[in-house]
């Protein structure tokens, strides 16, 4: 149905969607990552998510991982689909394929991928709890920001 | 006049989803104090900037048309 590449969603993401913008003869190997509602996270029950975000800038931003992976992989072609709104536990929130000629490179690139959404695609999720909800900040967790917020030079 | 945009906490905290402020000739931190004098922003330490959906810096001089957008800690994925 979707014919961009890099896009945000308030529907449902078909996985087909996202995996046949990447399907070429050139690839050996297609990794497909879903990203997915989780109930509990350090013990804590999650009710639903509410995902927003600044729409325009984040499809340019997914799409400057698609060029970040061709620099870096120039054979890997990549797509990614984000799903805003409210989303149930196990809903899918992003999908993200990348095919290459072998497979190594497209689950390095995937991994990629999905680290990069995490630092600069402006995206965010508020968690609904039993007793509350709260907006989530960086969730990298393999990264501390000393100054509150990504550096310049990771934008 | 720039248009700012507000996301996430800051929407709510502000009650908006954007504002008008009268920040051209100014840089980015010009806004930004408004924002903290008006709608008690606080956290807006904590955001990063993107001007016409760039990311850029605090010191970026704002033009008639700017869109200025506080971009709270993302967490995407």
């Amino acid at each position: 149905m979707e014919s961009k590449q890099f896009w945000i969603t308030e529907k449902f993401i078909s996985i087909d969607d996202v995996v046949k913008n990447v399907v070429r003869p050139e690839a050996g190997a297609i990794n497909t990552f879903i990203g997915t509602v989780r109930e509990f996270t350090k013990g804590k029950r999650t009710l639903y998510l509410k995902y927003d975000a600044y729409v325009p800038m984040a499809e340019k931003k997914l799409a400057q991982i698609g060029d970040e992976i061709r620099g870096k992989w120039p054979e890997a072609r990549c797509s990614i689909a984000h799903r805003i709104g409210e989303l149930s536990i196990s809903d899918i929130a992003v999908v993200i394929a990348v095919s290459t000629p072998h497979r190594a490179d497209s689950y390095d690139a995937s991994r990629y991928a999905i680290e990069r959404i995490k630092e600069i695609v402006p995206i965010w999720k508020k968690e609904h709890w039993e007793d509350g909800e709260q907006w989530i900040g960086d969730q990298l967790e393999s990264k501390a920001y000393p100054s509150g917020h990504p550096e310049q030079e990771d934008l | 006049m720039v248009k700012v945009l507000l996301f996430a906490q800051f929407q709510e905290a502000a009650g908006t989803e954007s504002v008008d402020v009268d920040a051209v000739g100014q840089p980015v931190s010009h806004v930004k104090s408004v924002l903290k004098e008006n709608y008690g922003l606080l956290d807006l330490d904590n955001a990063t900037v993107a001007v016409n959906q760039e990311y850029t810096d605090m010191d970026t001089e704002l033009k008639e048309g700017d869109t200025v957008a506080f971009i709270p800690p993302v967490s995407g994925g």
